[in-house]
């Protein structure tokens, strides 16, 4: 009682009473410091593209797939102790099975919503990948991997190949007929790595494929060790997102040195916040009308039983396709098989899905740029490095091609000889042909915006001179758009220099800076990109015959 | 890298004013600066504001109403409904009724949300400046300083002793974790050279769970056989299927080309590995007029009348074969093991 006669004056002195909303906050920042943190936050100015929306894709997913993922672990058993089906599914009715599958059924078929919550997990899944995929190609093609961002090119990276794995672990997690199956051909490739293959196996299933025990380690894996790092770079990311502040495209009023865009509270707040409800909403609706991965179809896993037209999840089609095409090279020597024929595939994936993180590095090298970059490139801006992106897609793309080959084979009556060549052939000459095209296709596109600047939009409008000739109206371009168009940086190639020095004596030049010296040519040479229009060309132009 | 060996005036020309910061008036491609705000009708119009709150309104109703219809289609389909929806076909009732409300439900709040955003919120673009990540040179002089008497104080670099040790021991004790690892699993010695199979067991049907005799084998067809004692409710019945799965088939003698498998046939009726040389894929299609076997995982194909050599795909060796004969009952029987590992090549293998 004592306390109430103390609190009024406390609140004296005319002082009105904060609102609860406020005192909460007052609390909270007396032991968190929220308020430095919104100071600096709150108001963040984001940048508006369309492309900046595809890392929001993924992000989302992500959250979606943690959220259904804890709803099924509340029902999945990883287990692969057999037990007999005596469940609602009538064709399953008293076959043998795991736990795993067993349980898989039972929240397909007995758990309401069960079936609605594993097909948003695995959409979700699918989606959460292609989202990363597009957005990094966003990234990439706009130059924004470069500095300050190379870290965080290197954390969305992990991210992108643990999300590979993640996804790899959980597919195999049901015990079904084809899950299995690709759990038996990743046996098969890490028995085929030299010296320790077999022991890595042994290792990873706990004896002789299958065992008893891989579903319970995947699990763990699957749920807890990948998704704990990946939570970590995940939170890392963002956080790099928020420090380094958003990049933006080159437009009037911006430049390297700001960031031109809409505050965080509100337009971000609900438009990021309403984005995360549109992805899971669109989620929800596929799952509820598309049926992902019917396990109840296939079967649970027998090592001697398989079904035909068998495909991993698409992010693992590249990988696949590669294994397919391979031929069948076994050395043996001294004792020792060397299994060429599943190890290259499998080192070559390896090193085509790491050349994507290395790129940022090479790049900078060439350049030998040490600037911040936060203007993004346009593409076109950007031959070399674009057609080198186009090249690595096309090299994935064909991989898939090679994934699918049945698939191919049975719906558009193709020989699977011919698909294997095909594959085999253009896994190098795609890329080849890939970077030329997109190359020239590039230059052009710096043409245009050439003669745009220069000449001025088309209008379409045709005038009759007076002595007959027709000419086409050009408009001018805005000042705005003649910036837009004309502030993209061009470096120039790095020259060796002399071969004497001043005493005529022979200069050391190392190989290395020799290749240097090639690769910078071939990005910004003669013919690697077009020179952007000088003022004075266009002065001269306008000022001439401006009316053309 | 090497960067630093070439020379300063070949490095790209750093363009200090290509953005923004235009010197002059003249130059025709300046920086215009940020265009004007061009208002919105909702902005301008009072009544089109209130069209627009209407209809984030009427979005967010619309997100109550599909919640409310979740929790009704939970309740009021059984589990095991199956409708026809055209054209989705015959789909779980349950499933298709609660995806689509909780969709709605989800996607109305977010266009709603968006929507708001869109039309209601300001859209005045404004700009921030952007501050060099680089640490101005004086805070790094003064972190050096700090790391330099941190590290003087610790004696670190003086007191080597203590230095090699420390990083002696951090980088033994992760020996431990690998350590502990050990017991993931037994070590590999000879168990992938060994199946079930030995002298005198039975062919058993998988079909049937008989004992096969020769007269149940026919020309032209493709039947699965499994060792004599091995029972699907065995502990290790998966992991022993994995090596032991066999295959059957009945070549006219003088077909089979290879004289080893005639041999190791009884009468043109031959046993082979059911596990695919490639990755150990179980082979499942056969075709009956050229003996051909393909896997379905990857699609090597292996010729059965002739020592199961590969014939297309990625596989790198024949398929072993099982030497069988028949016994004093007329039953199928091995007369050993494999004489090579089934399944994938390994290291080891030889």
């Amino acid at each position: 009682m004592s306390t109430e006669t103390t609190t009024p004056s406390a609140g004296q002195a005319g002082q009105r009473k904060a609102p609860a909303g406020e005192r909460v906050a007052d609390w909270a920042d007396g032991r968190l410091g929220i308020y430095g943190l919104a100071k600096a936050n709150m108001r963040k100015i984001f940048p508006d593209h369309w492309s900046f929306m595809l890392g929001e894709v993924a992000l989302y997913s992500f959250i979606i797939i943690i959220l259904t993922g804890v709803y099924l672990t509340l029902f999945f058993q990883p287990s692969m102790n057999e037990v007999v089906y005596h469940g609602p599914y009538e064709p399953m009715q008293g076959i043998r099975m795991s736990e795993a599958y067993a349980s898989t059924l039972k929240i397909s078929f007995e758990v309401r919503g069960g079936l609605l919550v594993r097909q948003i997990h695995h959409w979700a899944a699918l989606i959460f990948l292609a989202g990363m995929f597009v957005h990094m190609m966003r990234v990439f093609f706009t130059g924004a991997f470069r500095k300050p961002r190379e870290v965080n090119w290197l954390f969305g990276f992990l991210l992108f190949v643990l999300g590979m794995f993640t996804g790899f672990t959980g597919y195999s997690l049901p015990d079904d007929l084809l899950s299995g199956t690709g759990v038996r051909f990743t046996q098969g490739a890490i028995l085929s790595v030299p010296i320790v293959g077999t022991y890595i196996s042994m290792f990873l299933f706990g004896g002789e494929f299958p065992g008893h025990d891989f579903v319970a380690r995947f699990y763990s894996i699957h749920i807890l060790l990948l998704p704990g790092i990946m939570l970590g770079l995940l939170v890392a990311h963002l956080i790099l997102v928020f420090y380094h502040k958003h990049t933006q495209f080159a437009g009037p009023g911006k430049t390297n040195k700001n960031v031109v865009g809409m505050p965080l509270l509100p337009v971000y707040m609900a438009k990021a916040g309403g984005f995360f409800f549109l992805v899971f909403g669109i989620i929800a609706i596929i799952s509820a009308i598309a049926t992902i991965n019917p396990i109840w179809a296939l079967g649970p896993y027998r090592p001697d039983q398989v079904s035909t037209g068998a495909q991993p999840d698409w992010y693992m089609g590249f990988a696949e396709g590669l294994v397919r095409v391979m031929p069948g090279w076994e050395i043996v020597f001294w004792g020792h098989t060397l299994n060429l024929g599943v190890f290259i595939p499998l080192v070559l994936f390896g090193l085509v899905l790491s050349l994507p993180a290395v790129y940022p590095f090479l790049e900078s090298w060439i350049t030998g740029d040490k600037r911040e970059h936060h203007i993004l490139d346009r593409p076109r801006n950007a031959p070399t490095r674009t057609a080198l992106g186009v090249a690595w897609i096309t090299a994935y793309f064909i991989g898939l091609v090679g994934g699918g080959n049945d698939l191919w084979a049975t719906h558009f009556h193709l020989s699977l000889n011919a698909i294997s060549w095909f594959v085999r052939i253009f896994f190098f000459a795609g890329p080849v042909i890939a970077f030329i095209v997109t190359k020239r296709i590039c230059l052009g596109l710096q043409r245009r915006d050439r003669d745009k600047v220069l000449h001025g939009r088309e209008t379409g409008i045709i005038k009759r001179l007076p002595h007959g000739e027709f000419v086409e109206i050009h408009e001018p371009l805005s000042p705005g758009q003649l910036h837009t168009l004309t502030a993209h940086e061009q470096y120039k190639p790095v020259e060796l220099g002399p071969e004497v020095d001043e005493n005529g004596v022979k200069r050391k030049i190392s190989p290395v800076q020799k290749v240097r010296a090639k690769l910078s040519k071939g990005y910004f040479g003669e013919n690697n990109q077009i020179a952007k229009p000088t003022a004075e060309e266009y002065k001269e132009i306008s000022e001439g015959h401006g009316h053309h | 890298m090497s960067s630093q060996q070439i020379p300063e005036d070949n490095l790209p020309v750093v363009q200090e004013t290509a953005h923004g910061a235009v010197e002059g008036t003249d130059d025709p491609f300046a920086d215009p600066g940020l265009p004007a705000h061009k208002p919105r009708i909702q902005d301008l119009d009072e009544r089109a504001a209130n069209r627009s709150e209407r209809a984030v309104a009427f979005m967010f109703v619309l997100s109550m109403l599909s919640t409310v219809g979740f929790i009704a289609a939970y309740v009021i389909f059984p589990v095991d409904k199956i409708v026809y929806i055209w054209p989705f076909g015959h789909v779980s009732a349950l499933n298709f009724s609660l995806g689509l409300t909780l969709g709605f439900a989800l996607f109305f709040i977010g266009a709603g949300a968006v929507h708001w955003a869109r039309t209601l919120m300001s859209d005045v673009e404004v700009p921030a400046e952007r501050h060099p990540i680089e640490a101005p040179a004086e805070v790094k002089a003064q972190v050096m300083a700090d790391f330099k008497a941190g590290a003087q104080e610790s004696a670190i670099g003086r007191r080597k002793l203590i230095r090699t040790t420390l990083f002696g021991a951090l980088a033994l004790v992760p020996l431990s974790g690998v350590v502990l690892l050990r017991d993931l699993g037994p070590l590999p010695e000879k168990k992938l050279r060994s199946t079930l199979w030995a002298k005198g067991k039975l062919l058993v049907n998988m079909n049937t769970m008989e004992p096969l005799r020769p007269e149940h084998v026919a020309v032209g067809s493709l039947t699965f056989a499994m060792p004599e004692g091995l029972e699907e409710d065995a502990h290790d019945f998966q992991s022993q299927i994995a090596k032991a799965a066999l295959m059957i088939v009945r070549i006219e003698p003088d077909d089979i080309k290879d004289k080893r498998q005639r041999d190791w046939a009884h009468e043109g009726i031959v046993a082979f590995s059911k596990i695919c040389t490639h990755v150990g894929c179980p082979i499942s299609l056969y075709e009956q007029q050229t003996h051909h076997v393909l896997c379905p995982c990857h699609q090597s194909t292996f010729d059965l009348s002739d020592g199961a050599r590969v014939i297309f795909g990625p596989a790198g060796h024949p398929l072993p074969q099982l030497r069988i004969g028949v016994n004093s009952e007329g039953n199928l029987e091995a007369l050993g093991d494999f004489d090579e590992p089934v399944g994938p090549s390994f290291w080891e293998r030889g």
